[in-house]
């Protein structure tokens, strides 16, 4: 459903951030991207988002080419980047403009509802803490039922609690609708209890250097023999990226 | 007057506009220690002009000066006075504002129009405004038109600024996320810039305001057979104080109540701000 072929970028003050990257997403996958910081992870997924052109290579959506924010593709940011002067719920419904009120609503409540956020609907963005912020941002992400939804280090503001609690709803929705996930993140552990493919980026610029593929069953346990096994040759593939 | 903005909120007799973050959080029990001083220094006053220490045709008692405003109202003669200033200043801040909105908006949007317009405007800005009066009255004439454009003048600049810097200093994150949902174009200005904007532009205009104030006094000075700056000059001619000073207080109780009446308006329309300083005195 996404192809990334033989991408590159370089920003206009010479910095490389990518080199040569190809991936290719299936529909209804979840991959994860891992790698230390600054080697372009955040990079790439603003190509796929449509807001930078890559410099080299391509970025196809379905077989089209993408070079502009596609509807079909939502972001969650690092930060959650509120409207600060509008609601929770109209945040929420930001992307929804084109639909009939009542649906509007009708949506914005199921998914604040999921965020557990009912009680805030009202509050103004300078009234959240952190975490209550971010989850807006992630049900604003929700609300439009992206068939791929880009997520950069989404739930690295939350608590632990909140993140697992977060992780069980995002799978429950990727089981109800199998959006395509692409995911950033530093916590290995997340990586192994959300994705398919766990992909490894290294280097400046950031290059591929594994892709690992999880053979774990759903729903996953942390605490299970396998998983423990898994995060250890997640970890030796960052290490060695670290070492190199 | 030449770096207008600065100066600006020092000088309009509107008070200072920068917000003042004591306003909201405190009590109505902490308002009145702002008062002291100025009844005191007013009650000094009447009982030093009472008692004849200060000459009366120099510096007569504040009741004289109300009783002065008292008069002019019973007579009839104030209400054309306060009608011609205020006409002059809504006309020259309707014109100055909508014009420097305008031009702002190009120029902070497109910067394509940056280029072009804002090294002109910026050299016309460095002119102290009021020495445009004698090219004005030239051009225009004695009567209301080249006062209108004075004081349209000195409302245009704050304003443009406002806008402009308002609209280039628009968090680029907040921009993206309208990208993201495909905003583009006018929508994008409406949903994102517009609200993002607003917090700059109502600085701007409350500066333009304090300015279309001060320019309005100028602009009666320099020749008005009515209006608040007119009794100015007519109580300096006929060496009556309480005249100047009755206008004077004229000017600063009209000043304020529109300042505060723009203030009110922007914290309607900015409630959502999550600053130190929320508050506009
Ligand atoms: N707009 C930009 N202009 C110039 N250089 C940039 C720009 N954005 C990112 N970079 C550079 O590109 C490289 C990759 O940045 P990126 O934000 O993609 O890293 P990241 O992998 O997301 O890091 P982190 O894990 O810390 O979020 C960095 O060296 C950064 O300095
Ligand atoms: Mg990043």
């Amino acid at each position: 459903m996404l192809q990334l072929e033989h991408i590159g970028k370089q920003f206009a003050n010479g910095v490389v951030a990518l080199h040569d990257i190809s991936l290719h997403l299936q529909a209804g996958e979840i991959v994860t991207l891992v790698g230390a910081s600054g080697c372009g992870k955040s990079t790439l997924l603003r190509l796929v988002a449509g807001l930078e052109p890559p410099s080299t290579g391509r970025v196809a959506l379905a077989g089209e080419p993408l070079t502009a924010p596609h509807p079909a593709v939502g972001v969650i940011f690092q930060e959650p980047r509120l409207m600060p002067w509008l609601t929770v719920r109209a945040n929420v419904a930001f992307g929804l403009a084109q639909l009939p009120a009542a649906e509007q609503m009708a949506r914005t409540d199921a998914v604040l509802a999921r965020v557990g956020l009912s009680n805030f609907a009202d509050a103004l963005p300078r009234q959240l803490s952190g975490g209550m912020a971010q989850r807006v941002a992630i049900a604003r992400a929700l609300v439009t039922r992206p068939a791929l939804l880009l997520l950069d280090e989404p739930f690295s503001a939350l608590d632990p609690f909140t993140k697992a609690s977060m992780h069980e709803h995002l799978l429950d929705i990727w089981a109800d609708t199998r959006p395509t996930l692409l995911l950033v993140t530093h916590d290995v552990e997340e990586a192994l209890v959300l994705s398919d493919r766990v992909v490894v980026l290294h280097g400046h610029p950031g290059r591929l250097s594994q892709t690992l593929t999880l053979d774990l069953p759903r729903p996953r346990r942390r605490t299970s023999p396998e998983f423990q096994a898994w995060k250890q040759r997640v970890l030796d593939a960052l290490a060695v990226e670290v070492g190199a | 007057m030449a770096a207008s903005t600065l100066v600006a909120p020092l000088l309009a007799p509107a008070g200072p506009t920068t917000a003042s973050p004591t306003q909201r959080p405190l009590g109505p029990r902490q308002w009145p220690l702002g008062a002291v001083l100025p009844v005191a220094l007013l009650a000094l006053w009447e009982v030093l002009a009472r008692l004849g220490v200060l000459p009366p045709n120099l510096l007569p008692a504040p009741s004289r000066v109300l009783t002065t405003i008292a008069e002019l109202a019973r007579t009839g003669e104030l209400w054309p006075h306060l009608g011609f200033t205020l006409g002059r200043v809504a006309l020259g801040f309707g014109l100055g504002a909508g014009l420097g909105t305008g031009l702002g908006a190009l120029t902070g949007y497109l910067p394509l129009m940056r280029r072009l317009l804002d090294p002109l405007l910026q050299g016309l800005r460095n002119i102290p405004s009021l020495a445009w009066v004698p090219l004005f009255i030239l051009w225009l004439g004695i009567y209301e038109t080249s006062k209108v454009v004075l004081i349209a003048v000195g409302v245009f600049f704050p304003v443009y600024l406002g806008v402009m810097t308002g609209i280039q200093q628009v968090d680029r994150k907040l921009v993206e996320v309208g990208r993201v949902y495909g905003l583009a174009g006018l929508a994008l200005v409406r949903r994102v810039f517009l609200p993002a904007t607003l917090p700059a532009y109502f600085v701007g205009l409350r500066n333009g305001l304090g300015l279309g104030w001060m320019f309005v006094v100028a602009a009666e000075i320099m020749g008005a057979n009515k209006g608040l700056g007119f009794l100015l000059i007519d109580g300096q001619m006929t060496g009556r104080p309480q005249t100047i000073l009755a206008s004077i207080l004229l000017f600063a109780v009209l000043g304020r109540c529109t300042d505060s009446l723009l203030a009110l308006l922007g914290r309607r329309l900015l409630h959502w701000q999550d600053t130190h300083g929320t508050s506009f005195s």
